[in-house]
């Protein structure tokens, strides 16, 4: 049997083996799935940016009362010289630009203070009831991010815009100064006490997993308490702070309930309000050149990060036992802290649910006491004095169509991110080391860093006008599940990943050796080993999907809307107490899919955050 | 079940690395062939070529009288169509499956009758001595316990050909001499063509009716472990096989059947070479003398490493250290003067330039 050589086939047989080799590339498992999950990602992701790019350098409808000479569809730059160099640009962009980076930074500083303060506090000292306190840090991230924001309303708010008095009013008497009841300040702290337990989990998990060797041979060599922490101990957590710090700056950046609700009424604007306002009307050239801002800006903080923080410094800290032999102690400390500790997590955590609920009881706002109790804003039939005549939220039946909505959309978004996942997964673990499967990898990353109110402006430009055999999708239920979706690609790839390197590839491989095909492979082996890692990831998905409010807030329409939008408009109606009545619905529903996955997995949060 | 496995012409790269370098070999059947080699060396590459769960770059490969690569006729058989069987390093057992469930999996898909699929199972069950254990799952078992079971998977689908991937690397060192027993006792009954990946000379040594040595993806020689053994090819294989390992020491040729290796002469067998060379003698192949004789080299011992059933010895003259072996316990002291002698014909000579071993 001699060997072949290359130069004795004949022109067709070398044809046919390079056919035969492409053919057996192309119908590899993970190469099909990459390359469906390609188009899927292209049509999700990369057309409505293009399209929404485009957008911002053409003429639209509403242009033409200014642009009288052109045609709809004409090529200018209109929107960009208009949005960054016009006499309005200062008041449409530089402004909101300028309050979206204070405020973010801002709430991010105080998240990491607080979270970072209460994980050392928690891991490395004396303090009891860590446990507990553990437990509450994650309460106030399960709630909707604008709860405290709302909270802070009923509380701090004055007559500044026209309203009723706050509770702070009401009790002292004399109105709480303009800084304290809405701007920058409550933006920041309300989203703060929201982002700190990112920070908390993210920080103690580090101090946790930080072998204790490595601070004893610090010890050993002399160096003092103080010193230790500066450098033996500081440096190790700093990935975990840096990716926190990114991943609630990049949120922050694209939140647009507590702005909305703190600064929007005394014309504190930033980028994802701005957006809103501009998209509201109609004038989608101005709106996208924002959301083109906020996307670079966020990128941009993302690619910072990695730069700074790249693989180099993420350290493995494996080894440890996470046992730490040595805690500070707290001494006389301890009882004072402890409580402030307490106090504190009850502060953000139950009070805001207590001062909502308290509000929905009252029949007229800014009168907190009893005899303005009234079970109206729940159960009550519809008077013409009451919320325009809305009957209480009981009996609302778009109340139920919203909690309807919420629940479909939570349910669809989760199981689509879970089948997206799975497919991901196999197609990324399988590929490993290809450049296809790095493209599919790295495509999905990509609604990461657009920020959720821009990512829901990019999908009105795509979705207004039909796309190939696709309708116009624009007002359907069905926009509001692609775009959540679409926007959760980043958190399906990454539980996709990590659920499936959890199998052993030789698991596959000997499935493969024993004759199976791929999809016998997937359903008897892979699919059984992944799937409580899919399962608790479809709840994960859900309860986020519950509490969006800035991906979607842009695309819903009266009957698409979600309790998280319905909260949104009863605010900016005026409809306090429903608004109160909507969120605490809202959170109850949030907190009963938490209270399913708690008992599913045993309470764990912290690998379903960061999406 | 007659199986001849031919290899021509392989290759096969992972980006700029090249893992297997054009390697053509041919298994005959019953063979228990060992891929040896220290990490890095293209063999366990070369084994999942053969199994088809990787595809190479080049070459051919033939399991029987089926091409299942080729390279310039764009052929590559699925793993499961390849009629062998794998056990991997860490067992792959699947473990949402009973041992009977991970046994039948393959052959169900070959579509078995129930009574045919239990009467394998049973019968490879008893083969590894795991007889009753069927219901049990993976994590249930100990590391042999699973080990065993990899096994009996593989042989209840009665493969023709057996890949092993270093499959007791595992395991720990008493169980890893059970196995080899094991091991080498089912090769004997089964006769499939059996091709061995380790690292593990003595693994290779015990087990193997050849060894394939490889180095830096290419084979450096194929034989019988005995001619691996007292015959290396080159200065690599010479210096990978043997435990304590040979004495390698340069030298050029003074006349005929002498090497002077500076410091002393040693007796060889130099076919009518010439030139720069390096001696390699086995531990073993060095008689020692407490006192003066014909012939003998003085040392003086270095350190004395007895075992209980051999004892270690370094041995000194200026720079140049010797390694001998001597059976039982030895007798010798420290820093004590010995007279050498050595075996000429156990005595390997190497061309100094090209490391390639001299023969006549």
């Amino acid at each position: 049997m001699a060997v072949i050589s290359n130069s004795r086939l004949s022109a067709s047989e070398k044809w046919t083996a390079v056919m035969r080799r492409f053919l057996r590339w192309l119908t590899t498992p993970h190469v099909i799935l990459s390359i469906i999950m390609l188009a899927v990602m292209i049509y999700l992701v990369i057309i409505p940016l293009y399209r929404m790019i485009m957008t911002t350098i053409t003429v639209q409808d509403i242009d033409l009362r200014v642009l009288k000479d052109s045609e709809v569809g004409d090529f200018t730059w209109y929107h960009w010289v208009r949005m960054l160099t016009s006499k309005i640009a200062k008041i449409m962009t530089y402004e909101p630009l300028v309050h979206s980076i204070v405020v973010s930074l801002g709430a991010t500083m105080f998240a990491l203070v607080i979270g970072g303060l209460m994980a050392w506090m928690v891991v490395r000292t004396d303090m009891p009831g860590r446990n507990t306190i553990h437990m509450l840090a994650t309460i106030p991230y399960i709630m909707p991010s604008w709860t405290i924001a709302m909270a802070w309303t009923v509380i701090f708010k004055n007559r500044t815009t026209g309203g009723t008095p706050g509770l702070l009013e009401y009790i002292l008497g004399t109105p709480p100064p303009d800084w304290l009841a809405y701007g920058p300040i409550p933006i920041i702290v309300s989203s703060g006490l929201h982002y700190y337990t990112f920070f908390f989990l993210f920080v103690s998990a580090a101090l946790l997993s930080i072998d204790s060797s490595l601070e004893e041979a610090g010890e050993l060599a002399g160096a003092g308490r103080w010193r230790i922490m500066r450098k033996i101990t500081f440096p190790l957590v700093v990935p975990a702070i840096a990716s926190g710090f990114i991943m609630t700056f990049s949120k922050t950046m694209g939140t647009f309930g507590g702005p909305n609700v703190l600064g929007v009424p005394v014309k504190y604007y930033t980028l994802s309000t701005m957006l809103r306002s501009n998209t509201g009307i109609g004038n989608y050239g101005d709106g996208f050149v924002l959301a083109i801002i906020l996307i670079l800006f966020a990128m941009t903080t993302i690619m910072i990060n990695q730069k700074l923080v790249g693989t180099r410094k993420s350290y493995e800290t494996i080894g440890g036992r996470g046992f730490m032999s040595q805690k500070v102690k707290l001494r006389n400390f301890k009882g004072l802290l402890t409580g402030m500790v307490v106090v504190f997590q009850f502060l953000i955590a139950i009070l805001p649910l207590v001062v909502l609920l308290y509000s929905t009881f009252m029949l007229r706002t800014g009168d907190f006491s009893l005899s303005n109790f009234t079970l109206a804003h729940w159960i009550g039939k519809g008077d013409i004095s009451i919320n325009n005549g809305e009957p209480g939220v009981l009996r609302n039946p778009k109340i139920y169509l919203g909690a309807w909505n919420s629940i479909r959309l939570s349910l669809l978004t989760a199981l689509f991110t879970s089948i997206l996942g799975v497919i991901l997964g196999y197609a990324i673990v399988k590929g490993r080391g290809t450049r296809l499967s790095k493209l599919v990898e790295q495509m999905a990353f990509i609604p990461y860093v657009i920020p959720g109110i821009a990512f829901g402006a990019v999908y009105i430009s795509m979705f207004t006008k039909p796309v190939g055999p696709i309708p116009p999708l624009y007002g359907t239920f069905a926009l509001l599940v692609i775009v959540s979706v679409a926007k959760h690609l980043p958190f399906s790839a990454r539980t996709g990943v990590s659920a499936m390197l959890q199998v052993g590839k030789e698991l596959e491989e000997a499935a493969a050796i024993a004759g199976a095909s791929p999809w016998r492979r997937f359903v008897r082996i892979i699919f059984p080993l992944t799937s409580t890692g899919f399962v608790s990831g479809f709840l994960l998905n859900f309860i986020s999907t519950m509490r969006e409010l800035s991906l979607i807030i842009l695309l819903v329409t009266p009957t698409t809307a979600v309790l998280a939008s319905m909260t949104m408009r009863y605010i900016e109606n005026g409809n306090e107490q429903q608004a109160d009545a909507v969120i605490l619905i809202l959170i109850f529903l949030v907190l009963i899919g938490n209270f399913i996955i708690s008992r599913f997995r045993g309470g764990s949060l912290k690998k379903g955050l960061g999406m | 079940m007659e199986t001849t496995i031919v290899i021509k012409n392989l290759t096969k790269k992972f980006g700029n690395v090249i893992a297997v370098n054009d390697v053509s070999l041919t298994i005959e059947p019953k063979t228990f062939l060992t891929l040896l080699g220290p990490s890095g060396c293209g063999k366990t590459t070369l084994l999942r070529c053969i199994s088809g769960l990787e595809d190479p770059d080049e070459g051919e490969i033939y399991i029987g009288d089926k091409l299942v690569y080729s390279h310039v006729k764009g052929v590559s058989i699925p793993s499961g169509q390849r009629d062998l069987g794998l056990v991997f390093q860490n067992y792959a057992l699947w473990p949402h499956m009973t041992v009977y469930k991970n046994m039948t999996f393959a052959l169900e898909i070959q579509k078995l009758s129930k009574e045919e699929m239990k009467k394998r199972v049973t019968e490879a069950l008893a083969e590894v001595k795991m007889s009753g254990y069927e219901d049990r799952y993976p994590r249930e078992m100990s590391g042999g316990q699973q080990q065993r079971i990899a096994l009996a998977r593989m042989l209840a689908y009665r493969p023709r050909v057996f890949l092993m991937d270093e499959p007791l690397s595992n395991l720990d060192a008493r169980l890893r001499m059970d196995m080899r027993t094991e091991l080498k006792r089912l090769h004997h009954i089964s006769d499939a063509t059996t091709v061995y990946v380790t690292h593990d000379q003595l693994e290779a040594m015990t087990m193997s009716s050849n060894i394939a040595v490889m180095k830096e993806g290419v084979i450096q020689q194929m034989d019988t472990p005995d001619k691996v053994y007292h015959f290396p090819a080159n200065l690599f294989v010479a210096d990978f096989i043997g435990n304590p390992k040979v004495n390698l020491l340069e030298g050029w040729i003074t006349g005929p059947d002498l090497v002077d290796l500076g410091k002393f002469n040693v007796p060889v067998f130099t076919f009518s070479h010439t030139g720069d060379v390096v001696v390699g003698i086995r531990p073993e192949d060095i008689s020692v003398s407490t006192h003066a004789i014909d012939g003998g080299v003085e040392f003086i011992t270095y350190s004395v490493l007895p075992t209980g059933a051999d004892t270690t010895i370094i041995a000194r003259k200026g720079d140049t250290e010797l390694t001998i072996k001597e059976i039982g316990v030895s007798k010798l002291q420290m820093d004590q003067k010995i007279w050498l002698t050595f075996n000429k014909d156990a005595i390997n000579l190497y061309d100094k330039a090209t490391g390639n071993l001299i023969t006549h």
